[in-house]
């Protein structure tokens, strides 16, 4: 406190600006991570405990294709990096595809156990990473014009990479906005999660349908990857670390609302960001899970809810 | 009598089922393990307390809890609290040499001199006394879960939502614990325990005792639990699981009583947790975090979350696959115990009880018929051996 | 508006995000009278029964039953007033027999304390077997509740309602998905269950109203539009409008 007292206004106005952009970059991630779980977890009501696995994949193949340019190819390195995210979406939703035929789809109307078989999956998930890169961290080579921070004014510096990952963060909400919300596919989509058994008698191929849409949001944990070795280096266990996080995220926002994802990612990324700077880290944190686990007790239907009958 | 018999033995089955757990509790284990491994036993079934509560509340209840480990973790750390304090007393009365009575304050835990905690910190004192250690050991958990459930079933946070808010207060709990050193050890928890009231708990005959007494109180808290689900009690909560508003509306407040059987399920972790460190010597905060907290609950699945003894059966099966897994196979064991959870969800949703209800009297039928058959062909065999002879 | 009246609503408004379900509504019930709500679909009738009961919570207005204020308690002491509630959705304990299901409904032993020394004594026992029969389940009281027909478990779920003797039955379509039979039992069940309480039927079933009913009550997007005997009702012409407008 006698830090804060000490430093003059403008200074602690840049001070929050900073903490502020810093919090840009988590609430990115957040927000891309808690995206695909919003889908999978708001909308399927699959509890899907290996989402940060998708999200470890991602990045090992972020990871994996900048050590390929470095050594085989340097010319490419400004260039490499949407092709890196292209490529993270892919592989993880492929895999996601291959998890949901293979597990998930026995699972749809017994939420708990998706919980518990999923828990499975990421030991597994985390097991082949494990043995496939080993057990070390690994950080992604970044193309140079990601590296350095922009300064507006004297002692305010914005990294690059947080206002990336945040203008990442925004192309894919408003991607998946139209693909759920504005497009025929999400209207199918939409349908199949509310009933099952009538979207199938009225000719939506559900299984189809469910296998995409489980696809697509381990996909988006996949971009979430690639973007998380931007701002940090990746090991079998990274994505877990998240996971907690990101169903609070979920949860606290509304389960089945967009909106209140991207509401409640900011709204938890910033508090952490900005504790952070008068707390240690952990106590943010808790201060933080603290905060959201009051409000959800007061409004346990999260930030935005429908009203509909129970 | 007759009712006693119905009720906490749940009838013949039940008394079987019960008659064979006590002979493997307290025949087979002891006879057919080392030291070594029946100590390791204890600690798994230490684990299995936790998985007996699970039943109750979420099995039967339908609560799911991923924050169990925050009730163990608490019951543990209260008993370690005393161990610790009892220890620290003797180390230096009992040390001969100077240099270490300087080093260390008397009745002050290492941990908290080298954390440069000079007086014992008040909520330690509790700790001092032993009838008050076991007070709080089921106090404090039962006081937790009573507020967490007050707070949230009142809300109607139910479900999934209950399940993830458990989950973060449990690991609220673990980084709290962690960051507190001063007062509870932090990353490597509360160490070196010794002895209790004098008692060496370390030696071999005290672990032998300690796992007697671990099994007895488990068979105290299996007695409880069919107890209670044979009671109206039980019948309500398997009614809440399938139909909470019709509960409601039949004049019960669902709040309360999923607040109660919380409680219980809550009490009985703590007993395990406390009994564990008895068995084991120590407290860490990564005992109590999330990972095992899932932990608790997949022994639970894997034994069948509606039937208390699967439950022991469970937490013994996926401890001792998972320590035997890691001891055998370093690399692969994540890939097996991972394969394991998948299976069992996916094709024995009901668990080993499930199996053993399904294939138990099937396997019955057959293993009779068998010997029937065997009774029967028997006489046959001999006559078609001879005319098949005699048509030589 | 007498001053017998059981069940005083008055000016009952509930407001989802600006849609007003219930609007305005008033009315009342006489003690021992069977009143049947008709109305469209999604004109608000299930609502109000949830708003007496305590499952929603109105925006504003009174509901007083027997001179005690509901719209505050909790559902628990809504029903330890006397109010009994059947679901439109049959809502009954699959995986219980119905004895169970009829033995957890029995009003004794609801706290904790009563749920774990709750004895089942002699009267219990008679009681149920009581309700069994009237309900039409005597045949079937060790059967788990979930392989009962529908009709069935639109009875149980009656039974479990009647057992605990409540002064007010609220009764959501109790013969949608019934035979001609059933319904005609079910009728002869209602007529019975009628002495000493009150009792609000929801139906669409005319015939069944026609048969039941003492007096009716319209309902429409949320308003009351009339209220009289069956008959009168019938000649209505803006029940008439309401109906064949849909
Ligand atoms: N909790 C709620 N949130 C939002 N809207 C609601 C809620 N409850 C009811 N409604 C709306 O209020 C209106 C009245 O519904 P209600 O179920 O009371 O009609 P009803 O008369 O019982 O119809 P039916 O004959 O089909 O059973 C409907 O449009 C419904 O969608
Ligand atoms: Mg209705």
């Amino acid at each position: 406190m006698p830090l804060i007292l000490a430093t003059s206004f403008a200074e602690l106005k840049d001070i929050f600006l900073m903490q502020g952009f810093a919090g840009f970059s988590l609430f990115a991630v957040f927000l891309l991570m808690a995206l695909g779980l919003a889908i999978i977890f708001g909308q399927m009501k699959v509890i899907n405990m290996a989402h940060g696995e998708f999200l470890t994949v991602g990045a090992y193949v972020t990871v994996f294709l900048s050590h390929m340019v470095t050594d085989h190819a340097p010319k490419m390195l400004p260039y490499y990096f949407p092709v890196a995210i292209v490529c993270a979406f892919v592989v993880a939703f492929i895999l996601g595809y291959i998890v949901e035929i293979g597990l998930v789809k026995y699972l749809y109307n017994r939420p708990l156990d998706t919980l518990l078989a999923t828990w499975g999956l990421s030991m597994i998930l985390q097991q082949a990473c494990r043995s496939i890169f080993g057990a070390r961290e690994d950080t992604a080579t970044l193309p140079d014009w990601m590296m350095g921070s922009w300064s507006p004014s004297e002692g305010l510096d914005i990294p690059i990479n947080g206002m990336f990952l945040l203008a990442l963060a925004i192309v894919m909400v408003v991607l998946v906005y139209f693909l759920m919300y504005r497009s025929r596919w999400g209207l199918k989509v939409r349908a199949t999660m509310q009933n099952r058994a009538m979207a199938g008698a009225v000719g939506i191929n559900t299984k189809s349908v469910d296998r995409i849409t489980f696809a697509l949001g381990c996909g988006l944990a996949g971009i979430a990857g690639a973007a998380f070795t931007t701002i940090g280096s990746v090991s079998p266990s990274a994505g877990s670390l998240y996971i907690v996080d990101t169903f609070i995220v979920v949860v606290f926002g509304g389960a089945a609302s967009l909106l209140g994802t991207v509401l409640s990612a900011f709204t938890i990324a910033q508090s952490q960001s900005i504790l952070e700077f008068f707390l240690t880290g952990v106590l943010a944190k808790i201060f933080v899970l603290v905060g959201v686990i009051i409000i959800l007790m007061i409004r346990p239907q999260g930030l935005i809810a429908s009203k509909v009958r129970k | 009598m007759h009712t006693l018999y119905n009720r906490a033995l749940g009838g013949k089955s039940g008394t079987v089922g019960l008659a064979l757990l006590c002979i493997v509790l307290f025949l087979v284990f002891p006879l057919s393990l080392d030291n070594f491994r029946l100590n390791m036993m204890s600690k798994y079934l230490s684990y299995a307390f936790v998985a007996v509560g699970l039943v109750l509340c979420w099995g039967n209840g339908g609560i799911l809890s991923l924050g169990q480990g925050l009730f163990w973790g608490f019951g543990g750390y209260c008993m370690a609290a005393f161990l610790k304090l009892e220890a620290a007393h003797n180390i230096a009365a009992e040390s001969g040499s100077d240099q270490i009575r300087a080093l260390t304050t008397v009745g002050l835990p290492d941990f908290m001199d080298w954390n440069q905690i000079t007086s014992l910190p008040y909520i330690w004192y509790p700790f001092k006394s032993f009838p008050l250690t076991i007070i709080l050991v089921f106090l404090v958990p039962t006081l937790l879960a009573y507020i967490i459930g007050t707070a949230m079933f009142k809300r109607r946070v139910g479900g999934v939502y209950f399940a993830l808010i458990t989950q973060a207060l449990c690991w609220i709990m673990e980084i709290s614990f962690v960051t507190r050193q001063g007062w509870t050890g932090g990353i490597n928890g509360i160490t070196d325990l010794r002895t209790c009231l004098g008692w060496d708990i370390r030696t071999k005959s005290a672990q032998i005792t300690l796992y007697f007494l671990t099994s007895i109180f488990l068979i105290a808290c299996i007695l409880v639990g069919r107890f209670i689900l044979s009671i109206k009690l039980g019948r309500i909560l398997v009614a809440m699981r399938d139909g909470e508003d019709r509960v409601r509306f039949s004049g019960y407040s669902v709040s309360k009583l999923k607040t109660f059987i919380f409680c219980v399920a809550a009490a009985m972790s703590a007993m395990g947790g406390a009994l564990f460190v008895l068995n084991v010597g120590f407290m860490s905060p990564k005992l109590v975090t999330i990972e095992p907290s899932i932990y608790m609950v997949i022994f639970c699945a894997v034994g069948g979350r509606n039937s208390l003894i699967g439950a022991v059966y469970g937490a013994i099966l996926v401890s001792y696959g998972k320590t035997y897994f890691s001891e055998m196979f370093p690399n692969l064991w994540y890939f097996l115990m991972g394969g394991v959870f998948i299976l069992v969800t996916r094709f024995f949703p009901d668990g080993l009880a499930g199996a053993v209800d399904r294939f138990g009297p099937m396997l019955g039928k057959k293993i009779f018929s068998m010997i029937g058959r065997a009774q029967q062909n028997f006489p046959a065999v001999v006559p078609v051996t001879i005319e098949a002879n005699e048509g030589h | 508006m007498s001053a017998a009246a059981e069940l005083e609503i008055k000016d009952l408004t509930v407001s989802f995000d600006g849609f007003k379900a219930v609007d305005n509504f008033t009315f009342s019930v006489e003690h021992e009278e069977l009143r049947v709500v008709i109305g469209p679909n999604g004109a608000g009738k299930t609502t109000l029964l949830d708003l007496i009961c305590g499952k929603t919570r109105p925006t504003g207005g009174s509901i007083r039953f027997k001179g005690r204020e509901l719209s505050k308690m909790q559902e628990n002491s809504i029903v330890r007033q006397g109010v009994g509630r059947k679901f439109q959705t049959p809502s009954i304990y699959p995986k219980l027999t119905v004895f169970e299901n009829l033995e957890i409904s029995f009003p004794r032993g609801r706290g904790i304390w009563g749920s774990l020394f709750f004895k089942q004594t002699d009267d219990v026992r008679e009681r149920i077997n009581e309700v069994a029969r009237d309900t039409y389940l005597s045949d079937h009281l060790h059967t788990s509740a979930e392989h009962l027909s529908h009709g069935q478990k639109q009875w149980l779920e009656i039974g479990m309602v009647l057992i605990a003797d409540p002064k007010l039955m609220l009764l959501d379509e109790p013969v949608a998905g019934m035979s001609v039979r059933e319904r005609q039992q079910t009728a002869d069940l209602l007529k019975r269950i009628c002495k000493g309480r009150s009792v609000v039927v929801i139906e669409h079933d005319m015939n069944f109203v026609k048969e039941i009913a003492h007096k009716v009550t319209v309902m429409h997007q949320g308003k009351m539009l009339v209220e009289g005997s069956m008959d009168e009702v019938q000649a209505n012409e803006k029940v008439r409008e309401v109906y064949l407008g849909h």
